[in-house]
């Protein structure tokens, strides 16, 4: 007796081969999608939405990339995933992770059809990633200590992050601006205090990291311009009509005389509340919420700068910067700290008006602005800034280092290879598979880059060779050349976390052996 | 044919509407049910053991859950027919009961339906079989009874307990830091736990997971981590010796239940409305204050100007913090929910050694830990992993872990893994069946059969020849008399379990056979499925 229903309509279920070939499928097809974009002769993509506008991004991000696919394969979903808790978590090497999980199910699935178990696999895999990773430990290098040369591992590490991105060509430029705004944060993490404002117009070049604070607001009218020696009051309130927050409360009047009472009588809080915030002593007025044409009057009568509608990010970064504190209420002017600064003056970037508030108390936020010719320029060096402010922070707290251009990969894989040649059994074949997948990412991008991949790898490998080489693939040139020597260095962080979320990614997808999916559900059933 | 006769010969009807209906009777309704029922089992089949595999599950809304939990995978699994739901059932009350093993009972009550098939193909009559597998069931619960040890452990020596959650765990995919997940769940469950009266309340242990990280980064925190931060960006961090007034009431002017209305007809009226305004907020945050506060945790929001105020009077405050968490803080700080302003007495205010906010990643997602708390008894198990199927997946297992352990403590008899008690409670059945005269005897040995399916998954999945390894096992049990011979599925090349450290608790196993049988025994006693056919 046959059961034709043991799932509901529509759902379906793979089982074994089939679900493994889905899942290995699926995974591979990913990997192919960002593969062209690894490296620093990696091509871009351009993602339409599908949205109304079918707005357009230009961009070898493959976090950004990964985010904008439509997947409905769930072993794709599960890369898709990896990649965006790489950006997450390190900021930099979305494209990576996911390019060496891909490598990594190529060469399973090579294994799976010479029938060794995929749990043989798994276990293999395990020793390997654990091997590579100590094989990265004893090589890394760690300059926290000497202050200088710390700094210049970061501006190496900045310089090989935007190499790939569309900033290759001002890499230094940027990399300088990325290195002095992390090193203002002091060690923290919190990026929010860097604020990137974004201005068409200019060059790439003409970007510029300001030490101030630029708010993209312009002062009201009547209003001074320049204040030197500003006191600033940053607040959240509401400056149209306060409303009466007691619940019920409602006006009734009898009479058109009543209601002009009322209304002078609000007019009057109003003035009161502007001559509380005056009391403070201050000489300018941030706000977050709009502020109405009849107290933004009273600010100009007494000549205080007053700025609507900064919205939340803006207030807080600005009470970070003048290190004052976000006020709502103002009936003790004496104990509320204000902010501070040298000057507050309007500028112009471009055909722009922007507040620029210099020689700030607190160093911890700074801005850059980013200037270029069109929007998607724009975007793209903010995202390519983004994960190099990101790597940077992160190499802040963890200061160990490695050298770039397929170095770690080609230390791991000859140390991979070595444990194989001594591990007994079936599982010397998945750990010589997963040294394989290693010296698959250098060979991704020498094929990248146009370089006869195979020879180099070759040269490569023989290079590594000999003890403590500092080999790796030197794109420009096209030829292997002392990573050392030509500044090309990593964040250690980032390599670990491509190595361990990769590795854990692909024994996932191996240990599948069966896919069950529901039925779609009918949008019908929501309305 | 739902066709009947009355006494003057004429047809009636006593189904209605039969067109609309399916209808499957006698053995056709057994077999087809047995059939389903097996079908689901061989799903899971896989998953067994340290070896299993994993399964991917598409939900309706298209996410993915990867897992080799039988309870998860069964209750994702979209399943339409009855029978199969019965199994999905019978998964989730072991889980619900045990927490462990939902993968074994649906294995063994599908091995058991196999063994009912062949029997009924015999002629044997249902209620035979069903009865038979009754008496075995009973047999193998007192075998497991009579093989089980005790199992000594206290809380400096908690080594077996973390032994034996290792063995749970080894299945998972977690299995690479099983020690150490294995260890977290033991000390979670000790500190929550009650050893005089042998209960452990699993609420009080809270599961947090948060993308990121590797999993060796788990941790265990003694105390709560709630995913918030402070209301206002510039309070500070970092509270010691916090005393913590855990509100319900938010920080705005009362909304009376009544309807009302206040009327403001002259401009006095409308002054000291607004002034009542202020005294409001100024006498909320005062009340606070004056009790002794030094954090307040709200579950509702709070207007923008009481913000400011506790940030001007050096209170920091937390909005938004959901009901469970709320009473959770308040076990582990040992303060009172209070709902009113005016009921607040410094009495009510739990206390914590240290509140701090941790930051993670390049996002701006913050994590508030209070720990060092009055009351130590509520625990937070914080989960980080390469991503969010690793975590959700790590979630599952460590519930299996803390279901383990809290089993042990209320009763700390064990008994082997790997197989070697179901071999151990065939051979015992075997040897009984020959007692029992009449029909049943088949059954009981069918029993037999049915329970060498379980160590015949594990050496299949290991990869091991599953007939072969089973009988030199089942010899060597008989020949040494030796209850702890299993299937060795890591290949280490002993198979006494006992040196291997593979166990598991005595009620899990038991309920398991129970279980299996009960649902077992229901499907067979159905000889009629009644369905609205299709349309």
């Amino acid at each position: 007796m046959a059961i034709d229903s043991l799932f509901k309509d529509e759902a379906t279920e793979e089982k074994g081969e089939r679900a493994r070939m889905a899942s290995f499928i699926g995974a591979m097809a990913i990997a192919d999608v960002v593969k062209t974009t690894l490296g620093p002769k990696g091509m871009d993509k351009i993602l339409q939405s599908a949205g109304r506008g079918h707005s357009v991004t230009v961009t070898n991000d493959g976090a950004t990339i990964l985010k904008s696919l439509h997947i409905d394969n769930p072993a794709a979903k599960v890369l898709v995933d990896i990649s965006k808790v790489q950006d997450d978590e390190v900021g930099d090497g979305t494209t990576s992770v996911v390019v060496l999980a891909g490598e990594l199910l190529r060469e399973a699935e090579k294994l799976v059809s010479a029938k060794i178990h995929p749990m043989t696999i798994i276990s293999g895999y395990r020793m390997a990633a654990e091997c590579a990773r100590d094989a990265l430990l004893k090589r890394v290098m760690d300059n926290k200590e000497d202050a200088e040369k710390f700094k210049s591992d970061l501006m190496k590490i900045a310089m090989t992050t935007l190499s790939s991105k569309i900033l290759s060509q001002d890499k230094e430029h940027f990399a300088q601006l990325s290195v002095e705004a992390v090193m203002r944060l002091k060690g923290s993490t919190n990026l929010e205090s860097i604020q990137i404002i974004k201005k068409p117009g200019g060059s790439l070049r003409d970007s510029f990291l300001d030490e101030g604070f630029i708010l993209d607001k312009k002062i009201g009218i009547g209003q001074p311009k320049r204040i030197e020696n500003a006191k600033i009051l940053v607040a959240n309130t509401a400056m149209d009509t306060d409303k009466v927050k007691i619940y019920g409360a409602r006006v009734r009047v009898d009479s058109m005389a009543k209601v002009a009472e009322i209304e002078e009588a609000e007019k009057e809080k109003m003035r009161e509340k502007v001559k509380k915030i005056i009391a403070h002593g201050i000489n300018c007025f941030v706000n977050r919420q709009l502020i109405y044409n009849f107290p933004e009057e009273l600010f100009a009568d007494s000549g205080i700068l007053a700025i609507e509608h900064a919205d939340f990010d803006g207030i807080e970064r600005l009470g970070l910067v003048t290190g004052g504190e976000i006020a709502s209420t103002f009936d003790n002017p004496e104990s509320v700290k204000l902010g501070h600064c040298k000057l507050i003056e309007e500028i112009m970037i471009g055909e722009d008006k922007l507040i620029h508030f210099s020689g700030v108390e607190m160093g911890q936020a700074c801005t850059i602005v980013l200037r270029g010719a069109s929007f998607h320029v724009l975007d793209e060096a903010e995202r390519s800034l983004h994960d190099a402010l990101c790597v940077l922070s992160q190499t802040v707290v963890d200061s160990r280092v490695l050298l770039g251009g397929g170095w770690p990969e080609m230390v791991m894989a000859k140390e991979v290879d070595e444990l194989a040649r001594k591990t007994p059994g079936k599982k010397s074949h998945a750990i010589e598979a997963f040294s394989r997948s290693l010296q698959a990412i250098p060979t991704i991008i020498a094929d990248n880059a146009g370089l006869d991949s195979a020879d180099l790898i070759a040269q490569l490998r023989a290079e590594h060779h000999k003890e403590g080489s500092t080999a790796g693939i030197d794109v420009i040139s096209g030829a292997v050349g002392d990573m050392e020597k030509l500044g090309i260095s990593e964040a250690f962080k980032v390599k670990q976390a491509v190595l361990l979320s990769a590795t854990e990614a692909a024994e996932m997808i191996l240990r599948v052996d069966e896919i069950i999916t529901c039925a779609p559900r009918r949008r019908e059933d929501r309305m | 044919m739902a066709l009947a006769f009355d006494e003057y010969g004429r047809p009636f009807i006593i189904i209605k509407e039969q067109e609309q209906k399916t209808r499957l009777r006698g053995l056709d309704a057994q077999k087809a049910n047995i059939s389903a029922g097996k079908a689901v089992a061989r799903i899971l089949r896989t998953s067994l053991g340290p070896k299993g595999m994993d399964k991917i599950l598409q939900s309706a809304d298209g996410d993915v859950t990867i897992s080799n939990d039988g309870a998860t995978i069964l209750e994702q699994m979209d399943v339409g027919n009855q029978i199969a739901k019965l199994m999905v059932e019978l998964s989730r009350s072991q889980d619900y009961e045990i927490g462990d093993g939902t993968t074994g009972v649906v294995v063994m009550a599908g091995a058991l339906l196999e063994q009912s098939e062949k029997l009924l193909e015999h002629g044997i009559h249902p209620i035979r079989i069903a009865e038979g597998f009754e008496m075995a069931s009973r047999i193998a619960v007192e075998n497991l009874e009579h093989i089980a040890h005790k199992f000594e452990f206290d809380a400096t020596n908690v080594e077996p307990l973390v032994q034996t959650c290792m063995t749970t765990l080894s299945s998972k995919i977690v299995n690479r830091c099983k020690h150490s997940l294995a260890e977290i769940a033991v000390k979670a469950v000790l500190a929550v736990a009650d050893l005089e009266r042998k209960d452990v309340n699993l609420d009080l242990i809270k599961v947090e997971g948060k993308v990121g990280g590797k999993l060796e980064d788990t941790e265990l925190i003694y105390g709560i981590v709630v995913e918030k931060d402070m209301s206002h960006p510039q309070m500070p961090k970092r509270i010691e010796n916090a005393k913590i007034a855990i509100l319900t009431c938010p920080f705005e002017p009362p909304k009376p239940k009544t309807k009302h209305k206040v009327d403001i007809d002259t401009v006095e009226k409308f002054q000291t409305l607004r002034q009542q305004e202020q005294k409001y907020f100024d006498d909320m945050v005062q009340k606070c204050k004056d009790v002794g506060s030094t954090l307040v945790i709200c579950q509702w929001g709070f207007d923008d100007e009481a913000n400011h105020l506790l940030m001007h009077r050096n209170l920091p405050a937390v909005r938004w913090v959901g009901g469970v968490e709320l009473e959770l803080i308040a076990i582990a700080t040992g303060g009172r929910i209070v709902p009113r302003f005016q009921e607040l007495t410094p009495e009510k205010l739990g206390k914590a050694g240290l509140v701090r906010e941790k930051s993670f990643g390049t996002t701006k997602d913050r994590m508030l830990y209070i720990e060092q708390c009055a009351n130590s008894r509520a625990v937070t198990i914080f989960i980080r992993g390469g991503n969010k199927m690793i975590i959700e997946e790590t979630k599952r297992s460590l519930h299996d872990a803390l279901c383990v352990a809290r089993n042990l403590i209320r009763n700390n008899s064990i008994v082997y893994g790997g197989g070697s008690a179901e071999i151990s409670c065939s051979l015992a059945i075997e040897a009984a069946a020959d007692g029992y005269p009449g029909v049943e005897q088949y059954a009981i040995r069918a029993f037999a059969d049915a329970l060498d399916s379980i160590p015949m998954a594990l050496a299949e999945n290991s990869g091991l020849q599953p007939i072969e390894t089973l009988s030199a096992v089942k010899s060597q049990q008989i020949k040494e008399n030796n209850p702890c011979c299993g299937i060795d599925c890591n290949d280490v090349g002993i198979n006494d379990m006992r040196e291997q450290n593979v166990f598991e608790t005595l009620i899990g196993k038991q309920q398991q056979i129970l279980l299996a049988t009960q649902v077992v025994k229901m499907i067979l006693k159905i000889d009629d499925v009644i369905s609205p056919s299709d349309y």
